[in-house]
């Protein structure tokens, strides 16, 4: 079979649900009584498995299956999530992930597994508790066969019988047979299904959904289902079902429920003992298993909701765009058309083409949209290695991993973000010993924020470690010739921190592999500048720094305020702009050969846009100046100009690769007349 | 069939500048526009014109005499801009006028002669005699260069 048309898919849904494993992991090792995320992982692992065997990846399906072994024995109760098995199956994750991008990158996919593949054997089969656990779970299925147990249930779906119970909701334990010859096993348990979820819950199957669809059952199959409906309305709907022969419906009791519980608690405490014997094991108490009851009743709503997405590939999104930006063009020129023929018809043509075309502007870029969580599910992993490779206590929380940033954005986000989560942990965070020393709590914190705040995004990065600490910092970028001794008298704190973002600048007294030589943190400012972000730095010593990133919405259609310099159009993007202001020339002071104004009861240095940008032209003498505020972090400067032209969306465009770097340019975009304007970079003006 | 076509040929767009007859090779050329509306760009050396918009797309024109040392482009009717495409990079250079394409064979390419010349000869990759006419090759990696300026 020729399977280079699926490939793609392939690795694209492959690397989907190696990061759902790794996350589920992660969740698993917090609450490692959580069956429901073993059941999460396993799904994952199981269809990686089944993709991986179809496309004749045999390494990958080899140790899918051995994954899945071991989580099938934890999902049946008979192993017991302990680090030392996360580890193994992290492993397996991480060598599944690079035989991926193997694959990706046009390899084979092969990769020596062997080792990890008999690790997960020997956790499999080499524990003796599991085999007790298994006799133990035997006897109990004897006991209740006289009750006619066909379904097992777990501690939370026990909870919603009893619970659906105590509302008086009937819960019935249904038979369904289908014909033997029955040819869409999968088509009539769907019809099945879909007629008893009109009727009310299904809360458990036997053999699993899955297993269901996959036609992995002989004729008959069990169905556990809440409802409000008679047993005999239930049984007759099901017999409506084609090719369904029988159909047997039994309520199920408060008290046969109990005994069950019984039974389930008194295997829950044998297994204990049995654990007891075996010291590998770590085992929570039956308590801490009641309490996890709620949180896995939360995730198990979580999983079931999904809506429907189709994949698109992102170059043509791109194209979308493009074509887009075209017609944004066309239709700032159709503007400055009416507006000078006047005709109300056209007027109101044009004004509706408008708006249509903001809403389809909308959702162009809601689709580029990707929440930041695709770059941010990558860091618990890391810094949960990081902090056992550093041997320090890392919790790190992530807040606003919902929020979405355009793609293009997401694309570069990724590695600065990591340069910054390591130095908060390599430079930020104190060993245990120092943390406990200072009163603090062993286990430092980091937290991974993200938040929508006008046109921008902001993410930031906060830690309690030790904080910057102003004299080091001074003493290096002295020593390093980034200031001179005089000026760092004069810095704030907060300017004494941002030097750690100079180029040739690194405070660890030990180099370590984690955070680098000082190349590190100046190429995240620089990264960041050239998204049209920030990054500023406010740090307490003692008490721990936070890093904060703010990012433009979007790089491709920016609002902008037109200006005029002599015959010359240029554009200063909003987003830096306070306000606009008309002074006069004897409003103008001087300070220090520098140009300013009183604003507000600020000074505000004034910069003469003509003379930057060398506009040519007989200098004029104007009693009146416009001037418009920008802002850089808390800095701000007037930028003189002839006169405002107005607001407008543009599409940003780069000048060209023959043009890198042009002095307080940063693009270029294309107006309604068809002329290209030079966008302005308050930031390189602002000093 | 006149002459025996033994030698490859190389297909070239010509144009001129300051008198004299220069070529490029068409795989290089991406089209032959009109002057239009430049947007100049500030601090930026004095041979870049500035940019313009070539069916959407920001283009940056250089202004090819200045770009070799031959003085200031006089703008006029026939004057053209070739865009010339290198390496994902599009760049739009003046000319005085351009209005042929010619089949030349690489035989008759010479290398540049070692005589010591003006500041020109630094981009010059080769010269074709072609008849009667003299034509030259330029290195178009060498004239256009990616500048990076302001910094």
């Amino acid at each position: 079979m020729d399977t280079s048309q699926y490939l793609e898919m392939f690795i694209e849904e492959s690397k989907e649900h190696l990061q759902a494993c790794n996350e589920h992991l992660l969740e698993l090792e917090k609450n490692p009584e959580d069956i429901a995320i073993v059941n999460e992982v396993f799904r994952s692992a199981h269809t990686l498995k089944g993709m991986s065997a179809t496309m004749g990846y045999e390494d990958i399906a080899n140790l899918t299956h051995k994954m899945e072994n071991v989580l099938d024995e934890i999902r049946n109760n008979r192993l017991h999530v302990t680090a030392d098995l996360l580890d193994v199956v992290f492993t397996a994750v991480d060598q599944l992930e690079e035989m991926v991008l193997d694959i990706a990158a046009g390899g084979n996919g092969k990769l020596d597994v062997a080792e990890t593949v008999q690790k997960l054997h020997a956790i499999e089969t080499g524990e003796e508790a599991p085999v007790a656990a298994t006799t133990i779970e035997e006897s109990v299925a004897v006991d209740s066969s006289n009750l006619q147990n066909w379904l097992n249930y777990d501690d939370y779906e026990l909870t919603v019988i009893q619970q659906s119970l105590e509302q008086d909701y009937h819960t019935y334990e249904i038979s369904v047979k289908l014909r033997e010859d029955c040819l869409l096993k999968a088509a009539r348990v769907y019809m099945v299904f879909e007629l008893l979820e009109k009727m009310g819950d299904v809360i458990k199957s036997s053999p699993s959904v899955e297993k269901l669809e996959e036609e992995d059952f002989d004729e008959v199959f069990y169905i556990a289902l809440v409802t409000n409906e008679p047993k005999d309305d239930v049984q007759k709907k099901l017999m409506k079902v084609s090719e369904v022969t029988e159909v047997v419906v039994h309520a199920v009791t408060l008290e046969q429920l109990k005994t069950r519980q019984q039974d389930e608690l008194s295997k829950a405490e044998e297994v204990e003992q049995v654990a007891a014997e075996t010291p590998e094991q770590t085992i929570e108490t039956t308590e801490v298993k009641s309490e996890k009851k709620e949180k896995s009743s939360a995730t198990k709503g979580n999983a079931s909701t999904s809506s429907k997405t189709i994949r698109v590939n992102i170059e043509r999104l791109d194209v979308l765009m493009n074509l887009f930006e075209e017609l944004v063009i066309d239709r700032g020129r159709l503007q400055s058309i009416s507006e000078d023929l006047r005709n109300a018809e056209l007027d109101e043509t044009v004004e509706r083409m408008s708006r249509i075309t903001g809403d389809l502007q909308n959702i162009i870029l809601n689709m580029r949209m990707v929440p930041v969580e695709t770059v941010f599910n990558r860091f618990p992993r890391m810094v949960r290695q990081l902090a056992r490779d550093l041997n320090k206590k890392i919790n790190l929380e992530v807040i606003g991993a919902e929020t979405e940033l355009d793609r293009t954005v997401i694309d570069e986000i990724g590695d600065p973000l990591v340069h910054l989560i390591r130095n908060s942990l390599d430079h930020g965070i104190e060993s245990p010993e120092v943390r406990k020393s200072k009163g603090k709590p062993e286990e430092g914190t980091v937290v991974l924020r993200a938040y929508h705040s006008g046109n921008h995004v902001f993410i930031e990065i906060e830690d309690d470690g030790a904080g910057i600490n102003r004299e080091k910092v001074l003493k290096k970028a002295i020593s390093r010739g980034i200031v001179s001794e005089e000026v760092a008298l004069t810095l704030t704190d907060k300017q004494v921190a941002e030097l750690i973002l100079s180029s040739g600048f690194s405070t660890a007294d030990v180099i370590s592999d984690v955070s680098g030589r000082g190349v590190g943190l100046d190429v995240v400012k620089t990264t960041i500048e050239s998204l049209g972000g920030t990054i500023e730095i406010s740090s307490t010593e003692g008490k721990g720094s936070l890093f904060s990133i703010q990012l433009p919405l979007t790089l491709s259609i920016i609002s902008v305020m037109l200006v005029e310099l002599g015959e010359e159009i240029y554009a200063i993007p909003l987003s830096s702009i306070i306000e606009t202001a008309i002074i006069r020339s004897s409003d103008i002071l001087n300070a220090h050969n520098q140009k300013v104004i009183d604003f507000r009861g600020k000074v505000v240095p004034l910069v003469f846009l003509e003379d930057v940008f060398d506009v040519p032209r007989e200098s004029t003498k104007d009693e009146f100046h416009s001037v418009v505020l920008v802002r850089k972090g808390d800095k701000l400067a007037g930028l003189v100009v002839d006169s405002f032209i107005g607001q407008q969306e543009v599409v940003l465009k780069s000048l060209g690769a023959y043009l890198t770097s042009v002095f307080a340019i940063s693009g270029a975009t294309i107006l309604g007349n068809g002329k290209v304007a030079l966008i302005v970079d308050c930031n390189a003006l602002i000093i | 069939m006149t002459e025996a076509v033994d030698v490859p040929n190389l297909k070239v767009v010509v144009f001129q500048l300051a008198d004299k007859e220069y070529v490029i090779p068409v795989t290089h050329v991406q089209g032959i526009e009109k002057l239009t509306h430049i947007t100049r760009v500030p601090k930026t050396p004095s041979y870049v014109k500035g940019v313009i918009n070539l069916r959407g797309v920001v283009t940056p024109i250089i202004d090819l005499r200045n770009r070799l040392g031959l003085g200031e482009s006089n703008l006029n009717e026939a004057s053209r801009i070739i865009i010339i495409t290198l390496e994902e990079m599009n760049v739009g250079v003046i000319v005085d006028s351009a209005n042929d394409v010619l089949d030349i064979p690489t035989d008759s390419i010479e290398p540049q002669p070692e005589v010591v010349g003006g500041f020109e000869e630094d981009y010059i990759a080769g010269v074709a005699k072609l008849d009667s006419r003299l034509l030259i090759l330029l290195h178009m990696h060498l004239v256009l260069n990616p500048i990076k300026s302001g910094v």
